[in-house]
């Protein structure tokens, strides 16, 4: 991409994190992926609606800056899990929506070869070790691919998506408190977005913030802006640091909203109009560092309008693609229960 | 006088029947995740906490083993809870607390104590949420004693089994499969009860048995009356409970019929069917079989989310009639 090189000057030095860890270029195309995030979702929501996509979906609109900040430190072998509201993960971690949509579709292109869905979809090659059905379930499992990394000393760090709700489950306790004895390089970032399905935090968990639980573990608490991408980075780059140096975990809270209801079959009865148009109009993610980006210096309409036109022909692109792809043979659907052996 | 008959849903006739246990009972609560103004995620309790109020339609946190836990513990002290799981598959997450502690307790305290909790598990395939949404795992507490496991196939089943699971002194699990929530039955007015432990014959034959569980009954029942424009006489039992299971009904049905074919949507092996054909092959209606037995079960692999695969991994109702056919013909 370029323009808007006139930014990077001095003049960075006031700014805040990220616009003085990255370069212009980095950041535009950090824009793009929350685009391309949220275009995904819609995309998929209108096939969905169309009867194109079958099953159900978690839309993680509203959220993507909370995605894209947690992955910007990561590097491309640095693994996550993620959760069934995953799919800014799956992009943000390096994915191509053609193969996301193929999976949507079902077909044999898709990162699952048709046999997960949305709610598994994974890109293992890019180190999503995969979303999940069960709530909690990812998080001692990051946990093992933390250990993986240090018993095989392989430098990686691995990041744990979860829900505000997924810190109810017993698996969220046991695995951060074997994260601390053993000082594992993992990070566990609560996206906490208010609710789980109809349950606000204020109904379901008994501290005020969730990062308050890090005490209980004697690991660092954070909590971020989720709909700032800058403010989510830099916790997240600190995290990385503290788990490549071999301090141990960190447990982020990241505070957002997800502007659709919890799947398909929500009718919204557990909080106001007013409160989803608020988030909507007044903190939304991508326009947040959209304004940030122009006011910076970094981007003109110009540079967004050319970004938006290019989200939707890949989005447009990946739907075609996924329509054309072939779908599995029914005979096969026994396949992968085991590893084939010669 | 009769009650009043009406025509509701699987859905309703369970909500209707949680509602009777409600009024009839103030122990009787319910517990779950977003059963209250979601109305639960199959709309199972709908608006029940409009009308009970948040303290007997308890949402907990997303906390399957406390949640069940918590269950336990107050039908062990006097409540009556109706714990609902959003999905059967997420008993995995509290076996520790069905397994373990309700289907013991009582037996490790020689007596002393009962546990009368009711939980209510929405499973099977279908609706295209893959591998960790649509199991069938209703064999799996079929194995342990000291719960009793149940699968109403129809809404009138529904409710009257939900009523006699309330007003049982044992753990009671309750299978629901979700695609028969919207089916439609005729489910009369007022409180009454189905026994647990006793099979339904749902259609009278001659010349094959069919024992099938949950939705395959009704599969069973659309088979049979093609099979019927064949000449093929199909019996069919609705086994109704798993645990205890009601075997005299079908022995007494194979001894009848002579042939034997199971049909359920759990994966094939080490369920349901194996235990219904051992069960025949130790009783006196071995002697009268005419034939191997048959069992048609899920595929051998976790439930895929691609539409036709997903099809492909539960007996549907040609496969039904293909090896209803080949057994009463012999073709093996
Ligand atoms: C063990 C388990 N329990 C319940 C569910 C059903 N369920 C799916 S998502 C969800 C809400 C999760 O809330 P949260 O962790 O806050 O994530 P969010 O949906 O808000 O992203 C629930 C209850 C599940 N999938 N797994
Ligand atoms: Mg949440």
């Amino acid at each position: 991409m370029a323009g808007a090189s006139k930014a990077v000057t001095d003049s960075r030095a006031n700014l805040p994190f990220v616009y003085r860890q990255y370069s212009a270029e980095q950041l535009r195309e950090v824009l793009y992926k929350m685009y391309l995030i949220r275009r995904f979702e819609e995309g998929a929501e209108e096939c969905y609606t169309r009867g194109l996509i079958h099953g159900t979906m978690h839309l993680s609109i509203g959220q993507e800056a909370s995605a894209m900040g947690i992955c910007m430190p990561l590097a491309e072998d640095d693994q996550i899990t993620s959760t069934h509201r995953g799919h800014g993960h799956c992009i943000a971690k390096g994915a191509e929506v053609k193969r996301m949509f193929a999976e949507f579709f079902g077909k044999t292109s898709g990162y699952c070869k048709g046999r997960g869905g949305s709610m598994h979809i994974a890109d293992v090659g890019k180190g999503n070790l995969g979303a999940n059905g069960i709530v909690g379930g990812g998080i001692p499992i990051a946990v093992g691919a933390a250990l993986s990394s240090k018993m095989m000393k392989t430098g990686k760090v691995v990041v744990s998506f979860f829900g505000d709700g997924a810190n109810n489950e017993g698996a969220f306790h046991e695995a951060l408190n074997m994260a601390a004895i053993w000082k594992l390089p993992v990070i566990f970032v609560c996206e906490n977005n208010g609710y789980g399905m109809s349950t606000s935090t204020a109904r379901s968990t008994a501290v005020k913030n969730i990062a308050e639980r890090a005490a209980a573990y004697s690991m660092p608490g954070v909590i971020v802006n989720g709909n700032i991408f800058s403010e989510v980075a830099e916790a997240s780059h600190q995290a990385v640091a503290r788990a490549r140096a071999g301090e141990g975990p960190t447990l982020i809270e990241s505070k957002t909203y997800r502007h659709r209801g919890h799947s398909k079959s929500d009718r919204n009865r557990y909080r106001t109009k007013e409160e989803i148009e608020d988030w909507m109009s007044n903190r939304d993610p991508i326009t947040l560092f959209e304004s940030e980006l122009r006011e910076f210096g970094f981007i003109d309409d110009k540079g967004i309008e050319a970004i938006r036109d290019a989200v939707a022909q890949e989005i447009a692109d990946g739907i075609e693609f996924a329509k054309a792809s072939p779908s599995p043979d029914v005979r096969d659907t026994g396949n992968y229960v085991y590893t084939e052996q010669a | 006088m009769d009650a009043m008959v009406r025509e509701l849903s699987y859905a309703q006739a369970i909500q209707e029947a949680m509602a009777i246990a409600m009024d009839m009972d103030e122990r009787v609560f319910l517990m779950g995740e977003d059963i209250g103004v979601y109305g639960g995620a199959f709309q199972v309790t709908g608006d029940l906490v409009e009308r009970f109020g948040t303290e007997r339609v308890i949402d907990t946190p997303i906390s399957e083993l406390g949640g069940a836990g918590v269950a336990v513990g107050a039908a062990l002290t006097g409540m009556r809870p109706i714990f609902e799981f959003q999905f059967s598959d997420f008993a995995t997450l509290a076996m520790e607390q069905i397994v373990n502690q309700a289907a013991k307790m009582r037996f490790m305290l020689g007596g002393e104590v009962s546990v009368p909790v009711v939980m209510r598990f929405p499973a099977g395939s279908g609706t295209g949420a893959a591998a960790q949404h649509s199991q069938s795992l209703e064999a799996w507490l079929g194995h342990v004693p000291g719960l009793k496991v149940i699968q109403p196939a129809t809404p009138y089943d529904a409710k009257g089994m939900l009523l006699a699971a309330v007003a049982d002194p044992d753990p009671v699990m309750i299978f629901e499969h979700k695609l028969l929530y919207k089916m439609k039955g005729p489910v009369p007015e007022g409180y009454y009860t189905v026994p647990i432990g006793k099979a339904d014959i749902r259609r009278e034959g001659r010349d094959l048995t069919i024992v099938a569980t949950s939705i395959m009954v009704q599969k069973a029942l659309d088979a049979a009356a093609v099979l019927e424009s064949e000449g093929i006489d199909v019996e069919i039992v609705d086994l109704r409970t798993i645990r205890p299971m009601d075997k005299q009904t079908v022995i007494d049905s194979v001894k009848k019929t002579s042939r034997l074919m199971c049909v359920y949507e759990a994966v094939k092996t080490l369920g349901i069917g194996a235990e219904v054909s051992a069960m025949i092959a130790e009783s006196e209606a071995f002697d009268y079989l005419d034939a191997p037995i048959v069992r048609l079960g899920g595929a051998e692999t976790p439930i895929p989310y691609n539409p036709e695969l997903e099809k492909a991994t539960v007996p549907q109702i040609p496969d039904i009639i293909t090896a209803a056919r080949d057994l009463v013909k012999g073709v093996r």
